[in-house]
């Protein structure tokens, strides 16, 4: 399953930080707006929400016990 | 290259400045550009460097012996770092690495001081900067010393983990951080504490709970 993380485009102020930090080229701006282009290029490295000062980035994580 | 001093004036320490001393104080200024990972700044090195960032972001870190890391705080466009050493003379606190292609603008302790002699207000600013950062270094000192977070974090990864099927709650690095009344930064550190003791591991969007005792024996250990 290729999870997504959640773009909520109200917050984005269009600052771009989050951009010029993505490592996989994930993320462009269109219309000002952050938006994911390559989903399966994300690797969930979380910069972009670390930079983000408007909370427009989230990437959640599901926690699972492994069966060992 | 020029110094633009409209970007001087967005700054919290130049922003009281006319803008006829803001170009009487540009020429103090250069300009150095940094690619993604550069870490162009070395802590405990000598460079009496202030640095302003222009455009992009640069996390200012300190790693220990066995290479662990802790941000101490990641700087935007109009942010400054390496404050401290600009001011005092001594070695950087701290080293600087950029997050991606960055430019900023730096000024050397000697001309920092000949800009507070011209111009002693800009001191009230700097003296307020100073103050915030050591405000939000003493919290992080607080929750690195007094608080056992790490316990607090390897608790809600037990209360939160699902079977797998992908019906659980998901958590954010914030959430988490709100959860256990801390900042980000210091989740992201115990995580990879978390890792180093083998509890966990990372699968892109998942974190697998590997050892179950082990995250147990973590959550009850005395803060």
């Amino acid at each position: 399953m290729n999870e997504l993380p959640v773009i909520d485009p109200k917050k984005c102020n269009g600052c771009g930080l989050c951009v010029s930090v993505c490592q996989c080229g994930a993320l462009v701006l269109i219309d000002n707006v952050v938006t994911l282009i390559a989903t399966k290029e994300c690797d969930w490295c979380i910069d972009c929400e670390a930079v983000c000062l408007t909370g427009a980035l989230s990437f959640p994580f599901e926690i699972v016990i492994e069966e060992s | 290259m020029a110094i633009q001093t409209d970007f001087l004036k967005r700054t919290p320490y130049f922003s009281d400045l006319s803008l006829t001393d803001l170009d009487s104080v540009a020429k103090f200024f250069f300009e150095k550009k940094a690619e993604r990972g550069e870490m162009f700044l070395l802590e405990g090195e000598l460079d009496e460097v202030l640095y302003f960032v222009v455009s992009g972001v640069v996390k200012v870190l300190k790693t220990s012996a066995e290479g662990k890391e802790q941000i101490l705080n990641i700087a935007r466009p109009g942010d400054s770092f390496n404050d401290v050493a600009a001011f005092d003379g001594g070695p950087n606190p701290a080293a600087a690495q950029s997050m991606g292609s960055v430019v900023l603008y730096g000024i050397r302790k000697s001309n920092l001081e000949i800009i507070l002699r011209d111009h002693p207000h800009v001191a009230l600013n700097v003296i307020k900067i100073l103050a915030s950062r050591v405000r939000y270094l003493l919290s992080l000192v607080e929750d690195l010393s007094f608080k056992h977070v790490i316990g607090r974090i390897a608790k809600i990864l037990l209360q939160y983990a699902g079977d797998g099927t992908g019906t659980g709650q998901r958590l954010t690095q914030q959430d988490m951080a709100a959860m256990a009344g801390t900042v980000r930064e210091i989740v992201g550190r115990s995580l990879k504490t978390l890792e180093q003791e083998g509890a966990i591991k990372f699968d892109r969007h998942r974190i697998i709970i590997t050892n179950k005792e082990i995250l147990k024996k973590i959550m009850e250990a005395p803060s």
